[in-house]
This record gives C-alpha cells, structure tokens and sequence, in this order.
C-alpha cells in the first residue's frame, strides 16, 4: 500500500544555510506520526514544506501518491491536508465561530449570484456550516466561544479554535505544529485526549511537538531531526532505546 | 442563538431606509436635495470600495478612475452615441470589472505600500487618459451627459412628475431614486460580507496563511473583491454622471480617490453604515467651511490623519462603542 504521506530527499536552504537537508519518510493512513528535535532542528520547515508555504529546493512530497511538491496550500486543502501553526493564525476580524466556518470553505458550493442575492440555497448551507461549526466548537472543547469574538477568547481555547477549523475541511491528514506550546499540564492532558479522538475518526495526525510525554504516549511513529537532517526514525520504543537520539535530545 | 445570527443584519438596513425616508422633513430646496442625493451616490461607492478597504484589508488610491471610467463611459454612450442609459451603464460596468480585473491580477500579489502606490498609479494613468482623449471626452473642459431615461421616461433634476397622483419634483424623484439604488448597494453588501464569499475575504484580511491552508485560493478572492469594489464604483460613477448632467476630469482625479478613502476611514473601515456616515459628513463638511476652500484638501488630509490617531476603527464604531459602554454603565448603576 503507498503511504499517504511519503517525503523523498527533501532540502530546503535559505542562502547558504540547509534548514532541512536530505529528509525522507513515509506516513500511513490514520497513523499519528511525530517529529521531533531541539529548537531550530527545522521541524517548522519541514511542515512548511509539506503544506506548501515554502517551495522545497530538492526532492519531493507525495500526498495520497500525488506528487504535490509545487502545489500551493490552497491546492493541498482541496486534497485533503490541513493544518495549525505554532504562531496561531486566527482571523481577529471575526468571530469564534466564522472562523470554524472559514474551514468549511471547500464545501461551499454558493455561486455569487445566490451570494448577492441570499437564495434559499445559501441560507441552508449557512445553517448546516453553523450547525456543524458549533459542533466541532464542543467537540475540540471550547463550545462555550460559540456566540464570541475570535479576539476574546483565551490562548488555550484560540489554539482549540484552531484545531476546530483545520477539522471543519474534513482532512484526511492534519498537521500540528505545537498544539501543546504555552499550555498548562490540565490543558495539555485535555488535549491528549483531543488528539486521540481524531486519530480515532480515521484521521491521520502529523504532530511537531516539544512535550516528550505528550509524544511518546501518542505516537505511533516519530521522526526526529537534528541540525536539518534526520537523526532517528522508528517507534517511541525504537527512538527512547536509540544511542544517537539520547546523545542529542534526550540529553540521556 | 442561530436566530440572531441570520437576522441581526437586516436591523441596519431596516434603519437606514427609515432614515431615508425621514430626511425629506428636513429639506427645503433643491440645493439641498441635491446634495443629499450626492452623498447617497457616493455612500453607495465607498460602501463598494469598503468591501475591498475594510473586509479585505487592501488597499485602493486609485477608484476614482474607475469611478471617471463608468461615468465617461455613460457621458459618452449616451450623449455622443445616443444609447440609452441602462444599457450603457452596465456596458461600462462590465468593461470597468474586465479592466480591473485585468490590472487587478499583477498588482494585488503587493502589499501595503507597494499597492498602494500601484492603485495610485492605476488611477492617475485613467485620469491622464480622461484628461487627453479631447475627440472622446471634451478633455479637461468636461463634456455634457443626457439626463437618465429609461423606456422613454426621463429622469431629470428639473422635471416635474406625477406618481400615483403625488405631484413630485425632478429633484425629489432623484432623491428617492438615489435612496433606492444606496439600499440596495448595501443590501448586496451585507448579503456578500455574511457569507461563504464573504469570510473568504475577511480571512484575506486577518490571516492570508489561515486562509490557504484550510483551502480560500486568496489570489482569487482578492481579484474578485477588486472587481467587485470596481463595478461599484462603475455604476455610481453612470449615475453621477447623469445626476450632475456634466462631468469633467476632477470625478477620476487623485483628489477624488483620497476623497473616498477618507470616507471610508472616518466613517469606519469594515462597517458598512460607518462609511456611509464618513460619506455624509466629509460631503457636508465642505459646504460648512466654503470660506477654506483652498484647504480642503490639507483638511481631508488632516482629518484621515486624526482618525487613524484618535479613532482608528473609525467615527460610526467608535460612537457604537462609547453609546453601549454608556448604556452598560447605566444599568449596571441602577441594578
């Protein structure tokens, strides 16, 4: 079976520096595969490249067998990959809840005409994104920002939000990048469990995260990168027993 | 909860037409009802120009050229080749929305300044063009524009009018005219702003990153808003063109593109009834100061300066804001 995910040979410089230099994998469908490293390892990157915001240098990126590697994060939306940002990007110009519906936005089929217009047709899809929105709000935990502003709300609930939108396109993959950073033990735990009922829908998670309990409880493979480059690859059992990954991260 | 949602955007519109209707008991002449017509053609245009200003945070210095554009183009269809006016109107509307889409591509990949300084240019290279093309448009002299007819039926400032047995002036006709064509702008604003299309756009604004990943191709929906603000302005600049009766170079100059800026920002950007109230006042103000003029530029300057200081979401907001604190206060003394 092909991954659902496979990255060949991929590089990235920015001038003279190799940010993610020769990185190879695959992750397969409803797997929650993570990766890890110290600060400025490229994990960041490596996600960028991979939901389209960077142009890699080298080497490719496959999506369901696809080659996607040119493709603009709008295009890889369509396909199927969503994601978050460890700098949140929320629309502060609107509210908690239109920017759930902002996620459903491939699923909206409203012409400009029965835009202008408010046709019937309109009127129902609104009902079921508002619907389905409020929904996902409960779902991720911050069903109590259904009726407020994006900009009221919380750090902790803005990055549910997030998660709240990236779910609302119906991925088959989503892209975490630091779900857990700036969040308190109870948050964190609560978001285990978020984490874990996505993977249970069938959804496949990729996840680039600090908190090593968080990880190794919830992975079922990871990555780990150093200096741009990959250090380790295998299961959490595989990794904790790697020599190579303890020198570097672990800090054995 | 739902039931809000969907409703609260028609209470703004249902109070902007009792506004329209009551502001006749205030008029007395034609001078008057003529201004009120013009602030409500030029409210409809900036609250088209909002659309791309204040939902999707880019900018336009150049929409009185395309404001010039549809105005000329009614000027010369109707007056040099004698269409009538309906169809020249939406002629020059769809050709204005194909220019603008057409220079709208290349320069909305800038940002900020840089686009700004693109749509300065955009409008100054239409004002140029106004201003040259003598055998066309009469050059800076300005040309003549038949009143608007429709079937036959004229519509003029100074005809009279019978209408279900009420006896009504040309100017009053206008007026009402005007009224209409602004309720329905902002009808098809609100309807675009609340809706799939709509947070498309808003999202280009709060986050373009946000927007592409969960699927808005922004390139797109920032084309589409430019034309959209474009035609707009298009139309409204047909109209005006038959309201005045004649028009000159000055409706796409430099000056007149600062001059709806201005109104959207005092007014408040991202607020639909906001900018029809910096419309109001900024063509009010300077009926009120006609001793200054020679300054009135420096004053539009001044007072987008102040604004964006003292009040950056603008005048209709920042009101909204301080009248609800009040109210809030008032009850929480009295529980």
């Amino acid at each position: 079976m092909t991954a659902l995910v496979e990255v060949k040979g991929l590089d990235k410089a920015f001038g003279g520096v190799h940010a993610v230099e020769g990185v190879s994998f695959a992750v397969e469908a409803g797997q929650v595969y993570s990766v890890i490293g110290p600060n400025g390892a490229g994990k960041t990157t490596l996600f960028n490249l991979i939901t389209g915001l960077y142009v890699p240098t080298k080497g490719e990126v496959r999506l369901n067998g696809e080659n996607t590697t040119k493709l603009e994060p709008n295009q890889l939306a369509e396909r199927g990959m969503c994601r978050t940002f460890q700098q949140m990007q929320i629309c502060m110009n609107m509210t908690a809840i239109e920017n759930v519906m902002l996620g459903r936005h491939l699923q909206f089929k409203s012409s400009l005409f029965t835009t202008l217009f408010r046709l019937p047709a309109l009127l129902r899809d609104e009902k079921t994104a508002y619907k389905r929105a409020a929904d996902l709000m409960e779902y991720v935990g911050c069903g109590e920002y259904v009726g407020a502003e994006a900009s009221a709300m919380s750090y902790g609930a803005l990055k549910r939000l997030e998660i709240a939108r990236a779910l609302a396109a119906e991925p088959k993959v989503i892209l975490l990048d630091e779900p857990a950073a700036g969040l308190n033990a109870t948050e964190t735990a609560a978001l285990e469990d978020l984490i874990r009922k996505i993977a249970d829908q069938g959804i496949t998670v990729m996840l680039v995260e600090h908190d090593m309990k968080l990880v190794m409880g919830i992975s079922d493979r990871l990555l780990v990168l150093n200096y741009g480059r990959v250090l380790a690859e295998g299961t959490p059992e595989e990794i904790r027993q790697n020599p190579d990954v303890i020198a570097a991260y672990l800090g054995g | 909860m739902l039931n809000r949602f969907m409703q609260s955007r028609l209470r703004g519109l249902v109070f902007l037409a009792l506004i329209l209707v009551i502001i006749p008991a205030f008029l007395s002449n034609s001078f008057q009802y003529g201004m009120v017509t013009q602030i409500a053609i030029l409210a409809a245009t900036v609250v088209g120009l909002n659309l791309l200003v204040g939902f999707a945070g880019q900018i336009s210095l150049g929409h009185a050229g395309f404001f010039g554009l549809g105005a000329y183009f009614t000027g010369i269809a109707t007056g040099t080749y004698g269409w009538p006016s309906v169809p020249a109107l939406l002629v020059g509307a769809i050709m204005v929305g194909i220019i603008a889409w057409v220079v709208g591509r290349p320069i909305l990949r800038l940002k900020g300044h840089y686009l700004s300084m693109a749509t300065l240019a955009v409008g100054f290279i239409i004002a140029i063009i106004l201003n040259n093309e003598r055998a066309l448009t009469g050059g800076p002299d300005g040309m003549p524009v038949p009143a608007f007819e429709v079937f036959g039926w004229e519509l003029s400032s100074f005809a009279r009018y019978s209408l279900f047995g009420l006896e009504i002036e040309g100017f009053e006709a206008w007026y009402i005219f005007a009224s209409v064509i602004l309720l329905v702008a902002v009808w098809f604003a609100l309807n675009l702003i609340e809706s799939p299309i709509g947070r498309a756009l808003r999202s280009v604004h709060g986050s373009e990153v946000a927007a592409s990943v969960v699927g808005v191709n922004t390139a797109k929906y920032k084309s589409l808003v430019f034309v959209i603000s474009a035609i707009y302005a298009s139309l409204m600049g047909s109209l005006y063109a038959h309201f005045l009766g004649f028009i000159t170079p000055a409706v796409a100059s430099f000056e007149f593109s600062i001059l709806f800026i201005t109104m959207v920002v005092l007014g408040g950007m991202g607020s639909t009834f906001g900018v029809i109230l910096g419309a109001a006042v900024l063509t009010l103000l300077p009926q009120v100061l006609a001793d200054f003029q020679e300054l009135e530029t420096v004053m539009f300057g001044l007072i987008l300066m102040l604004t964006m200081i003292f009040m950056p979401k603008g005048l209709l907001p920042t009101l909204t804001a301080i009248v609800s604190k009040r109210m809030r206060k008032k009850a929480g003394g009295e529980a």
